[in-house]
């Protein structure tokens, strides 16, 4: 593959592979991962895929996903596959999977929904009507929208 | 069918259902003493969380009529919720204490929030733009009432299609069944919502967007006139560009047909003309009067099957 010309392998850890291309930096901040935290992060942009034409890939040492952190990259990366590596090995490898529902990850994009209102005990969900284009809609208000909803994730 | 079951959108509902419930209205409109006494023992809760007259009487006066009591939770100021208590307590409080929950709130999705928390079946009454399921039901009822049928007819939906809940409601409510076309009449501003417009598509209903209501006028059968929402503008300008943009008169509705009904959910502020209440075409007020045998319907449909 391109990438291993490019980055090393990882001993133990994660690679999230065929992240559409300029995605990746969103999935770096999904996870939180800001660089900071000390361990080893590889980050490749733009290479050539075979699958989406261009991708990204990223690879992180010693770190493995939390089944909430895969719904969100599914949301924002729904071409993703994840392996876990260990001891140089892929020993699992998953794709992702938007989900039919998405309970207490995204908010609705309607101020007006009581699932908004930091008052109740309310956990946002929002049913996935259609996967591409993504069209999700509140299951409280209705209310319908599309990808401008994922900014949230990033920006939380 | 009905028995237990939450009223949140009239979407919910198929049309069997509707056609279910219009002829339990039909039995008991020809036979009110056999319902008196219907719902004896049985106890209605409002819970209205926003500013309403005729809904929460109209609920109330269909549960006295068959022999059931109502509490309410009365004005805000002088409730718990002034105390502080969220909606989600509220309901929960309310659900131990009545048989079937009527809410009313300006926070859309909140009849759906309160269905998940009571147990009671809970009837929305109102939630900010989106849904009034039964304003629909009794509006469906009154055009059956009028022209004997609700398909084949061309309706005109004329004023604040995009905030007001009733004109949207009315709109999902005519996709259920076959009009022969849908003129939205409204300001550019005031036009439907794109999930309202898409259930039309869905359900392969003729509509067209206008502006003007002349134009298309001397087609319309049923002509249903909404208030413009001054409490749901978010910014009191655009309010003031379209207020009064259509005031329906005697005299401009000399091009309609002669069997024309003009329905209106209530209150109307200017959008119709006082001249217009003695034509044999004004139906609001007979709407309003069919409302309570509807959700007399309803309520018993609800709570007895």
């Amino acid at each position: 593959m391109e990438d291993r010309l490019i980055v090393r392998k990882i001993k133990d850890g994660t690679v999230i592979d065929h992240i559409p291309a300029g995605r990746a930096l969103d999935v770096l901040k999904i996870l939180g991962i800001s660089g900071k935290e000390g361990m080893t992060v590889a980050l490749v942009m733009n290479v050539e895929s075979r699958k989406l034409g261009r991708k990204d890939i990223v690879k992180i040492e010693n770190r493995f996903l939390k089944p909430e952190e895969v719904d969100k990259i599914a949301l924002i990366a729904p071409t993703a596959t994840i392996n876990i590596v260990r001891d140089y090995e892929v020993v699992e490898k998953r794709r992702v999977v938007v989900p039919d529902e998405i309970v207490g990850i995204l908010k609705c994009v309607n101020p007006l929904c009581i699932s908004n209102s930091p008052r109740e005990p309310v956990v946002p969900r929002i049913a996935v009507v259609s996967r591409q284009p993504l069209k999700l809609r509140c299951t409280y208000c209705d209310e319908e929208f599309g990808e401008e909803a994922l900014s949230q994730l990033v920006s939380q | 069918m009905f028995k237990g079951r939450d009223v949140l959108s009239i979407l919910d509902f198929t049309r069997e259902e509707l056609e279910e419930l219009f002829s339990e209205t039909d039995r008991m409109l020809s036979d009110p003493a056999r319902y008196r006494g219907e719902l004896s023992g049985y106890i209605l809760a409002t819970a209205f969380f926003e500013p309403s007259t005729r809904t929460r009487l109209s609920f109330q006066t269909a549960m006295l009529r068959l022999g059931g009591s109502y509490i309410d939770l009365g004005e805000l100021e002088r409730s718990s919720v002034a105390k502080g208590e969220n909606f989600a307590d509220t309901i929960r409080m309310l659900d131990s204490y009545a048989d079937v929950i009527v809410v009313r709130h300006r926070l859309e999705g909140a009849a759906r929030y309160a269905a998940e928390i009571a147990e009671a079946p809970v009837v929305n009454a109102g939630d900010g733009r989106k849904h009034h399921p039964t304003q629909a039901m009794l509006d469906l009822y009154t055009v059956r009432s009028a022209k004997g049928r609700i398909d084949g007819l061309t309706y005109g939906v004329l004023g604040d299609l995009r905030f007001g809940r009733a004109a949207a409601s009315f709109i999902l409510a005519l996709s259920v069944y076959r009009p022969r076309k849908v003129y939205l009449i409204s300001p550019q501003l005031l036009r439907a919502r794109q999930e309202v417009l898409e259930a039309l598509e869905r359900a392969g209903v003729s509509y067209e967007e206008v502006s003007d209501l002349d134009s298309v006028l001397p087609e319309l059968d049923v002509l249903y006139v909404t208030r413009i929402q001054k409490e749901r503008f978010p910014d009191p300008a655009e309010y003031e560009k379209v207020r009064g943009s259509y005031v329906v008169t005697a005299r401009a509705l000399a091009t309609a047909k002669e069997d024309l009904i003009v329905m209106h959910p209530l209150p109307r502020v200017d959008e119709i003309a006082p001249d217009v209440d003695s034509t044999k075409r004004a139906y609001y007020f007979k709407q309003a009067e069919l409302g309570v045998w509807v959700r007399m319907a309803l309520l018993r449909l609800i709570l007895k099957g």
